[in-house]
């Protein structure tokens, strides 16, 4: 199978001031990728992500997008990249059909072109019933429709989206992440989020991003392969003295979670669980939960992001 | 490309009451001073009738009204050009236009051809007014042409400086102040052309109404012209250069 790069940044950097926004990062994107960017407020997730469209330029770095410099022959580049910044560029007093026409025009569609693309979107993002309303009246929800819809019309390589989902509501988030999902198939995708379920339901990569660095960077698939659970949190009714859980065969920790509740550490290899359910039911502990718990984004992400000096 | 962003900002002009309201005010004045000018013309015609080459309609009516029109056009252009970029930075709209496939210079070009062709427009419709006295009365083809030439030049070289000015702030409203004052300090630094020596010289050539007088006396110098130009492109340059360094800064 042909590898197929479709953006390649390289010790991207931009200061403001003083500050380093975002230092040195560098990452590769290849179709059928979509990477995920996390992180708190302020670490330079949308830096990145404007950097990336053109919008800001970079103080020292490359950026290819599709094979063309984004530096160097920007226009070139754009061609092959949509845009979503955190607030939708819409103009308030157009309508939702103007607006999506003026955006494929400027992307260089013809004019037969851009009516047959617009009326796509319009089905794909839920935009069809709201087609002639001025875009300054549409709520918040539509208007980010609207805006997504514009990244995507013109058929883009690259997709940048910050912040996707901020203000649907949960029936229209999940459209819009089938239609991201839809899009990363033959595509790349980037996008900013604060919901680590969504990063981990839609992408296929995933970083976080922390005062400006890249801190963690790796294929979603290997998270849950690499880090097998070793983790096992359970409920008792009547829980005996704590010494009797730790002398369990496989069990290296136990942690008190309160009102009954447990959380056991194991070695990945030796699970407790079976000696756990005959010792339980033999000594009438009143066992009512029994869940494995899998290394989560969320862990990984607090870990990084609240405990910076276990990483450096 | 160019006219996708033209064809854009004309429509969103008349989308909003500001241009409707600005035509209407316009039109309104000026046609109170054009029938104020017809009125004079009337009263003086029976003694132009005994003077040797004597002044025309043209010269008694349509180069005053048309001085008048500058005077208009200059409080005018500001209101049009100010929002052109500083609302765009202020909404964030102008990230769309920055990350497609668009040159800068395509963008700026873009929105001035917009307001350029809502200023010919309003020129139109200053000139149907001296144009009607063709009803009644022999105009003189040539200073009328030199005339709308002269107005359209001027509005041209005006909204070339808004342009740029709107592109270094956010707020419309310092846009449109700082337009002003500087078309309107350009208009009145003909007052220093009396100055002896080179500086007068110079403050006369700089003098946006030095060159516009020329037009409406009829005379049509390629110095005049050239000076309109060089204006205009000198500030749409500065836009230009201007709009790649807000990358860099903001």
């Amino acid at each position: 199978m042909m590898v197929d790069i479709l953006a390649q940044v390289e010790r991207l950097t931009r200061r403001y001031g003083e500050i380093r926004a975002v230092d040195e990062v560098s990452f590769t994107l290849l179709r059928g990728q979509v990477l995920g960017l996390l992180g708190p407020n302020g670490a330079g997730k949308s830096t990145t992500m404007r950097m990336l469209a053109g919008v800001l330029a970079p103080d020292a770095g490359r950026i290819i997008i599709h094979g063309a410099d984004l530096l160097d022959q920007p226009v070139q580049a754009k061609r092959a990249l949509g845009y979503l910044p955190e607030q939708p560029p819409l103009y308030r007093e157009m309508t939702v059909d103007e607006q999506l026409h003026y955006s494929a025009c400027l992307h260089g569609l013809s004019r037969t072109a851009s009516r047959q693309a617009v009326a796509c979107i319009k089905e794909r993002c839920g935009l069809t019933d709201v087609s002639r309303r001025l875009i300054g009246h549409l709520s918040k929800g539509y208007q980010q429709r609207v805006g997504i819809a514009q990244a995507v019309l013109h058929d883009p390589a690259v997709v940048v989206l910050d912040e996707p989902t901020v203000g649907l509501d949960p029936l229209q988030s999940r459209e819009i992440r089938g239609l991201i999902r839809e899009l990363g198939q033959d595509r790349s995708v980037i996008l900013s989020s604060h919901r680590l379920s969504e990063v981990q339901a839609l992408c296929t990569h995933v970083q976080i991003m922390r005062s400006g660095r890249l801190v963690y960077a790796s294929p979603l698939a290997d998270l849950e392969q690499q880090q097998p659970s070793t983790r096992l949190r359970i409920g008792l009714k009547t829980p005996p003295p704590l010494v009797r859980l730790t002398q369990l065969p496989g069990v290296e920790g136990v942690e008190e979670l309160g009102e009954g509740c447990f959380r056991l550490h194991h070695a990945a290899a030796a699970a407790p669980h079976q000696a756990l359910v005959e010792q339980a039911s033999a000594e009438n502990w009143g066992l009512w939960e029994l869940t494995p718990e899998q290394v989560s984004l969320e862990q990984i992400f607090v870990e990084l992001i609240l405990e910076p000096e276990a990483v450096e | 490309m160019i006219t996708v962003i033209a064809a854009r900002e004309l429509r969103s002009l008349f989308l909003s009451p500001l241009a409707w309201t600005l035509l209407a005010v316009v039109q309104g004045l000026l046609a109170w001073m054009f029938l104020l000018l017809v009125d004079d013309f009337r009263e003086l015609q029976g003694r132009l009738a005994s003077l040797d080459n004597a002044p025309g309609v043209t010269d008694l009516v349509a180069a005053p009204l048309f001085r008048v029109a500058a005077w208009v056009l200059l409080l005018l252009v500001p209101l049009l050009t100010m929002r052109l970029f500083s609302e765009e930075r202020r909404t964030r709209t102008l990230d769309l236009l920055l990350s497609a496939p668009v040159a800068m210079s395509e963008i700026v070009l873009g929105k001035y051809l917009g307001v350029l062709a809502f200023l010919l427009m309003t020129v139109a419709l200053i000139t149907l007014m001296p144009l009607s006295l063709a009803l009644g009365a022999t105009l003189d083809a040539g200073k009328l042409l030199a005339g709308i030439l002269g107005l359209s030049l001027l509005a041209a070289a005006a909204a070339a400086a808004g342009v740029y000015l709107s592109t270094l702030t956010t707020q419309p409203a310092v846009a449109a102040i700082a337009t002003m004052g500087l078309l309107l300090a350009l208009w009145m630094v003909d007052a220093a052309s009396t100055i002896p020596g080179t500086a007068g010289d110079l403050f006369g050539y700089l003098s946006l109404r030095r060159h516009y007088d020329a037009f409406l006396l009829g005379l049509f110098d390629s110095a005049d012209l050239a000076y309109y130009l060089l204006f205009g492109m000198a500030f749409l340059g500065l836009a230009i250069r201007r709009l790649d360094d807000l990358r860099l800064r903001d």
